[in-house]
Formats: C-alpha cells, sequence, structure tokens
C-alpha cells in the first residue's frame, strides 16, 4: 500500500480510451492530460539545476523552462519554451520515445517514475493549437529559394525555419498529402491527422508553398532542382519497405507494412467503401518484427476487424524497440507477442492465398553489431502457425528515386545518402540531407534535429556571403 | 491544375482523356505511367501515357471503365480537375535500334503501345504493329497507329474488323517468316502470357508491362510485388517492363485478383448510387 506521500508524488497515468473500446476505433487512444493533471504533474519536475533530461533530448529541448512556466500557469512562455528547439511539439510528445531519451535521465526515474516529459509537452503544444497557433515574425524575404524535398518531420522542420528567416521555400512532396511517414506511416490512434494539418497549416502561414504529387527523381532531378534553387534539402526519409526474401513472400495476403498502413492511414481504406481504397486483412494475423510500426500494424489489423493478431519477433522482449507506451497499448488490446520466432516460409493454398507461417524458434546468442543479442535458430524446432495475413515490419531502407540524374551525390551502404551530421552538408554543392534518408529509419524528433540543423547551416552558408569551396565532410557518417 | 481539357468515348468501354500536365507532358518518355486520383476520397490507380504533347503541356491517357474508378472518370467533363496526377512513373522503355520490331496491343494495351511504337520508329526500327480486341466496336486509335508504325495489322477474335484472329496468330507467322529483333505485348495479363508463350520457343526478346495493383507507384509499398527470373520486383519502379519469357505469370494472375471482391463491391455501390442521384436532386 502506498504512503499518502508517494501518492502525491506518484506520475499521473495517461487517461486513455478503453483498450476494447478502442481496439474496434481508429480515434486517437491516449486521451491527454487535463489542465489540473498537467500542473500536478509538472509540479512533480524538481527542476534540476544540471538537468539531465535536456541531454536526453536529440534537440536538447528546455524541458524545466517549459515545465516551470507550465505550473506557474504561464502557457504561452511554456509553448516559447517548448518550440525553442523543437518545432513540432504536438508530434513529439505523442511519438517520442521519451522512456529512452529524456525521461530515462530523469532524476525521479532512479527511486520511482520519471516526470511524464512526453505528456506535459503534449498538453502543452495541444493548449496552443486550442488558442489557434500565433505566427511568429517572418523576416523580410531574402530571395532566396530553398526546395526542400519531402514534407515529412525533417521537411517540414527545415522548411518552418528557413521560412521564418526569409527564404522562399517550396516543399516538393510526392504524395497527395502533406506530412510524409506522419501521415502514411503513424496511425490516426497514434497520432492524429489533424494535429499534423495544424504543423502544415502553420508553415503555409510562414509563406511555405507545398508542390504535392512531384515525385523528384521522375519529374525533376535533383541535378534540375539545383539550377532552380539555391539550396536543396533532401529529407526524403526511408520510404522502401524491407522484406524477408522467404518462400511465399508474394502470396495474396503477405503486405509489407508499408502497404497495410499506407492504405489504411493515406487512403483510409478501413472507411472503404465510403472511401474508395479497399484493404484485405483476415481473421489471424501474424506481424513481424518489434518496432513501432509493427506495433502499428497489429493495432491496425486488430481495428480492421482481425480476431488474432500476432507480434512475431526473432528476439526476446528486452531488445523489443517500439516504444514502451506502443507494446502496453498493443497488449492491452489483445495482441499476442510470440518472442524468439522467426518466419521462414509463408504458406499458401492453390488460390495462391496464406494459409500459414512456418517458423523456427530462436534462442540468444552473443551481442551483434547493434549491440544486442543476435538470435540464433534452434535446430528442429520448426513448427507452423495458421495465419490467413501476414505482414513485414522489417524495417525500411531510403527510396533510390531521388538519387536517378543526382550526379555527384554520394551514398553509403545500405542507401542512405552521405552527409555531415553537423551541418547536414552532402558531397554535392548546395544540397543538404537530414533524417532518415541519412540515417537510416530513427525517429521522428532525430528527423527533425536534422531538419533544424539543415536549416541553420543552409543559413550560415548564405550569410557568409560567398562562401568558401564546398566543404562536406565524410567523418560522423554513419556505416 | 490537372484540368481535363478534352474527352472523346473510343468504344463502349474506353475513354481518352487529354489533360493540362505541362511539367509530366515535358518529362515523360514512352512506357512511362502515371497515378491518377480522380475524387478527393478515390484510389490512385496507374494509367499509362498514351500520347504526350510538350509543346501544348498537355498528357493523353486512356482508360477503361471496368470498375468504380474508372466509372467515375467517365464522369467527369471538360473543366474538371482530377484530384490528383502523379508521374511520369516507371522507367521509360528501352529504345534502341533493334531493326525490324513488333508490338502487340490488345484492348487498352493499343493505347500503351502508341507511344513506344513512335519512339522506336523515330530511333530507326522497322516497326510492325498487331491491335487486336474481341470485336470490332472494341477497337480504337487505328488511324493514330498507322501514323506511328510501318505496318499495322488489325484483328478481332470474332472477325467483327479486320482479320478474325487472336494476336499470336499474325505474331507467329511474322516471326516465322522474317527476322524479328524485338516484341513488345502489352494488354490483359493472359494475353501477355500468350504473346510471351509465343515468341520463347523461336528465342525473340520479348517485354511486357506488367499491370499489378499499385498504390504509390513509387516503389513505396510493394502491392505491385512481381516475381520475374525467380526475384522479386516491383512493378512501378523496376518495371512496369520486364522480359516476358521470365515473368511468373500465375502470380501475376492471382495478385491481380486479390481485391476482385471489394472492386465488385465498390463497383455495385457505384450503380446504386448513381441510380439514387436523381431522386436526391429532384429531393432538393
Amino acid at each position: 500500500m502506498a504512503t499518502g506521500k508517494e501518492q502525491a508524488n506518484a506520475r499521473h497515468a495517461m487517461p486513455a480510451q478503453d483498450p476494447q473500446v478502442r481496439a474496434c476505433n481508429f480515434d486517437e487512444v491516449a486521451l491527454g492530460y487535463d489542465h489540473e493533471m498537467a500542473v500536478e504533474e509538472a509540479l512533480r519536475c524538481i527542476q534540476c539545476r544540471r538537468p539531465l533530461c535536456v541531454t536526453g533530448c536529440p534537440v536538447q529541448v528546455r524541458i524545466p523552462e517549459f515545465i516551470k512556466a507550465l505550473r506557474e500557469g504561464d502557457m504561452w512562455q511554456a509553448v516559447e519554451f517548448l518550440k525553442d528547439n523543437n518545432s513540432l511539439p504536438a508530434i513529439c510528445g505523442r511519438v517520442c520515445p521519451q522512456e529512452s531519451q529524456c525521461e530515462a535521465l530523469c532524476i525521479l526515474g532512479r527511486r520511482g517514475e520519471p516526470v511524464a516529459i512526453g505528456r506535459l509537452e503534449r498538453y502543452v503544444a495541444d493548449w496552443e493549437r486550442e488558442q489557434g497557433v500565433r505566427v511568429p515574425e517572418v523576416a523580410p524575404s531574402n530571395g532566396i529559394r530553398v526546395a526542400v524535398i519531402g514534407s515529412g518531420p525533417a521537411g517540414l522542420t527545415a522548411a518552418g525555419d528557413l521560412a521564418k528567416k526569409g527564404y522562399q521555400v517550396d516543399i516538393l512532396e510526392a504524395l497527395h498529402e502533406p506530412g510524409g511517414v506522419l501521415v502514411y506511416g503513424i496511425p490516426e490512434f497514434r497520432l492524429p491527422k489533424a494535429v499534423v494539418a495544424a504543423e502544415v497549416d502553420y508553415l503555409r502561414k510562414l509563406g511555405v508553398s507545398i508542390l504535392f504529387n512531384r515525385v523528384v527523381g521522375k519529374l525533376y532531378s535533383l541535378t534540375e532542382l539545383r539550377e532552380q534553387y539555391q539550396a536543396v534539402f533532401l529529407g526524403t526519409g526511408a520510404g522502401l519497405p524491407i522484406m524477408m526474401s522467404i518462400p511465399g513472400e508474394n502470396l495474396n495476403g503477405v503486405y509489407s507494412a508499408n502497404e497495410l498502413l499506407t492504405r489504411v492511414n493515406l487512403m483510409k481504406a478501413f472507411d472503404f467503401p465510403n472511401w474508395d481504397t479497399p484493404v484485405r486483412v483476415g481473421e489471424r494475423v501474424a506481424v513481424v518484427g518489434a518496432g513501432n510500426v509493427a506495433m502499428d500494424s497489429a493495432r491496425s489489423a486488430l481495428r480492421l476487424g482481425a480476431k488474432e493478431v500476432h507480434i512475431v519477433y526473432r528476439r526476446s522482449r528486452e531488445e523489443v524497440p517500439a516504444r514502451a507506451e506502443e507494446v502496453e497499448h498493443a497488449e492491452e488490446e489483445g495482441v499476442v507477442f510470440d518472442f524468439l520466432t522467426n518466419p521462414i516460409a509463408v504458406l499458401g493454398n492453390e488460390q495462391g492465398g496464406v494459409t500459414g507461417i512456418r517458423c523456427i524458434r530462436m534462442t540468444l546468442g552473443e551481442p551483434d553489431d547493434s549491440g544486442r543479442r543476435r538470435p540464433v535458430p534452434a535446430e528442429g524446432s520448426e513448427f507452423e502457425m495458421g495465419v490467413d495475413t501476414v505482414v513485414m515490419a522489417l524495417g525500411t531502407r531510403p527510396n533510390p528515386l531521388v538519387f536517378i540524374e543526382a550526379d555527384g551525390l554520394e551514398r553509403a551502404r545500405g542507401g542512405t545518402v552521405v552527409a555531415d551530421l553537423e551541418t547536414g552538408r552532402t558531397t554535392l554543392e548546395r544540397v543538404w540531407a537530414g533524417g532518415d534518408i541519412v540515417t537510416g529509419a530513427a525517429t521522428v524528433i532525430s528527423a527533425m534535429g536534422a531538419g533544424r540543423v539543415a536549416a541553420s547551416d543552409i543559413d550560415a552558408f548564405f550569410q557568409a556571403g560567398s562562401p568558401g569551396p564546398w566543404k562536406a565532410t565524410k567523418e560522423d557518417v554513419p556505416a | 491544375m490537372y484540368c481535363i481539357l478534352s474527352k472523346k468515348t473510343l468504344t463502349p468501354v474506353t475513354t481518352e482523356y487529354v489533360i493540362e500536365a505541362p511539367e509530366i507532358a515535358r518529362k515523360a518518355r514512352a512506357g512511362q505511367f502515371v497515378i491518377v486520383r480522380v475524387h478527393e476520397r478515390g484510389e490512385r490507380i496507374p494509367l499509362t501515357i498514351a500520347d504526350r504533347d510538350a509543346d501544348a503541356g498537355t498528357i493523353t491517357v486512356v482508360a477503361q471503365e471496368i470498375g468504380a474508378t474508372s466509372r467515375r472518370m467517365k464522369e467527369l467533363e471538360p473543366g474538371d480537375s482530377l484530384a490528383s496526377l502523379t508521374g511520369p512513373l516507371g522507367r521509360p522503355t528501352e529504345i534502341e535500334r533493334y531493326g525490324t520490331v513488333v508490338l502487340v496491343g490488345g484492348g487498352l494495351g493499343i493505347a500503351a503501345i502508341h507511344p513506344i511504337c513512335q519512339a522506336l520508329r523515330d530511333a530507326g526500327n522497322h516497326v510492325i504493329a498487331i491491335i487486336g480486341a474481341r470485336s470490332g466496336d472494341l477497337l480504337f486509335w487505328e488511324d493514330r497507329m498507322r501514323q506511328v508504325t510501318d505496318d499495322l495489322i488489325v484483328v478481332t477474335d470474332d472477325g467483327s474488323y479486320g482479320r478474325k484472329a487472336l494476336v499470336t496468330v499474325p505474331l507467329k507467322e511474322l516471326i516465322e517468316e522474317r527476322q524479328i529483333d524485338r516484341v513488345w505485348g502489352i494488354g490483359p495479363a493472359i494475353m501477355m502470357k500468350f504473346v510471351s508463350l509465343t515468341t520463347q520457343p523461336y528465342g525473340v526478346s520479348t517485354i511486357v508491362s506488367l499491370n499489378s495493383i499499385m498504390v504509390d507507384g513509387t516503389g513505396m509499398c510493394g502491392a505491385c510485388r512481381v516475381s520475374v527470373g525467380g526475384r522479386t520486383y516491383f512493378a512501378c519502379v523496376d518495371g512496369p517492363e520486364f522480359d516476358a519469357h521470365q515473368v511468373d505469370w500465375d502470380l501475376l494472375f492471382s495478385r491481380q485478383r486479390f481485391y476482385a471482391d471489394e472492386e465488385r463491391r465498390a463497383l455495385d455501390l457505384y450503380e446504386e448510387n448513381c441510380k439514387a442521384i436523381p431522386e436526391q436532386e429532384d429531393a432538393r
């Protein structure tokens, strides 16, 4: 039994839709704090003189400052502190893996539970959105035209920062909606599209124009864009699905997570036939992988009517890369986790449909390059699992289309583009890059941070007047 | 943007649209396609770029009214706009001076081979085309095809127009009569399979354009997976053209049918709504 004092200092749980109810709808699961809860949670922060939380944040959000302003009731001040280093707080508050970043280092976490920094971030950002977003003063136009390729977190951030400084920014987006992975990848129940739309509105108010249905590499090449714009920022992310290359993978009913999620999120297939795009998910679904995309796929499958959904993961619970909250939510909703299990074939019938997967049990061996223990197949442990739908959520790689006719743009192994992480500069003069296209699939916050770094370097480059020879170091580039 | 400038009924089931798309018109090459969304809640469907006019800033596409989306597209009138138009997508046809080439277009495939014939002819090939349909009323663009070919052979399954034959019959004859350096077959999947089977014994290089189900058309989703030579490719970015003799046809047929029930349901619903619309308008 907790003492009164402990209770008073307990972290405030996030109000959420009931698991049974939400597993049948696409509305947002986490409902957000109300003002009283937010202030109470903010009061838990002990305002460290040397705040460790900030060092855990990829963009060094001014966490203690915004929390202090929040509990003092100065909401606009809280917004200002929060947005000083983070241009997409309503999104990051929802999708950041706080438990392995800011909250992991919160001093309160050593003896109890850390301050719910992410939830407070979301509260402040949502409050701002409800007030109607204030558009900051925009510097007079400097006439410098910048093309931002991709309207995901990296591109939105770079575009916003540059527009504020007076650059004339065109975002070129391949799809018909803005937001990139925030729109096609992350489901409504985790990140309502209205939140993304508000950020996009904000950019438009800053004077950014968004040109849809422009596939760079196809409609224009990077080489052509460099002639039309003084600077180009590449933020095309990692949109190409990785499949397993196992037998039966092309059977009907095997999806890449990208396909399932794009149908559902971008094309609104959950509302077929009111929306034209269909999606077919059977009664028993296996999702292979255990990252956020796997959780999103599994939970989407439940909402589409699947009776039983399994996460099939070759490592153990300890190595699961998804956010803790997503795993928790998935379990509450009834997703079954099969750890140390790896599919080796998809089984089908004569009609070309899926009837199951053949799996093998795994054990964990020595740590591999990623520092995680390498899964090793246990000989003779093969078994079959009866499913009619399989979703491959094994990660993504950068889409190579953007590299067509991009002479001089050096790429690393794995299809990423070589860029200096300190500046975003690529090997091609006046071309910057940031986000998943540089790092491989990572997080929204790191992409946002990279967009910010590049915007700042672009500005430095042009401020310098006639800058010297283009220097793009190849150091600090991840293998 | 994406304004329909003209619309022409070609056959009872096919319609030609000239669409304002200056950037695409400038960049498009033979063999490429666009992804169209007809309305705001619409699906993304691939349509081959059948012609383009860079000076006028237009592209021409031909759609067959087989599903709800193409039926809805048919309702659009000149002056109306598409919700979105993305392209040019896919790899262009490899245009070289091969010598004598035969292009087989079945049904809607006639529109697809049109720009390829033109490009191959411009590259100095002797271009022979075989166009076919089930019956004469389903044929279109005979005149336009004559302009981009050296020889044009017209066939129908029922003999109601042109020669009564399947497209593979004159194809086989041509291969036996003379040196044919390359063949293209574009049309229904089953036709492409038989074109492939026809040329294979003679070892004539044959290219087909695989019309698998697509969503984004940019390599993002993999819905369009095809197996060619035992390897998996995404038709949207690795194709749509592939070596016919290496294609796993059964897989293509099966994957094309995956959403058949949903497509049927959407069409039924569309037809019901069409009937319901006049009443609604009366009520207003």
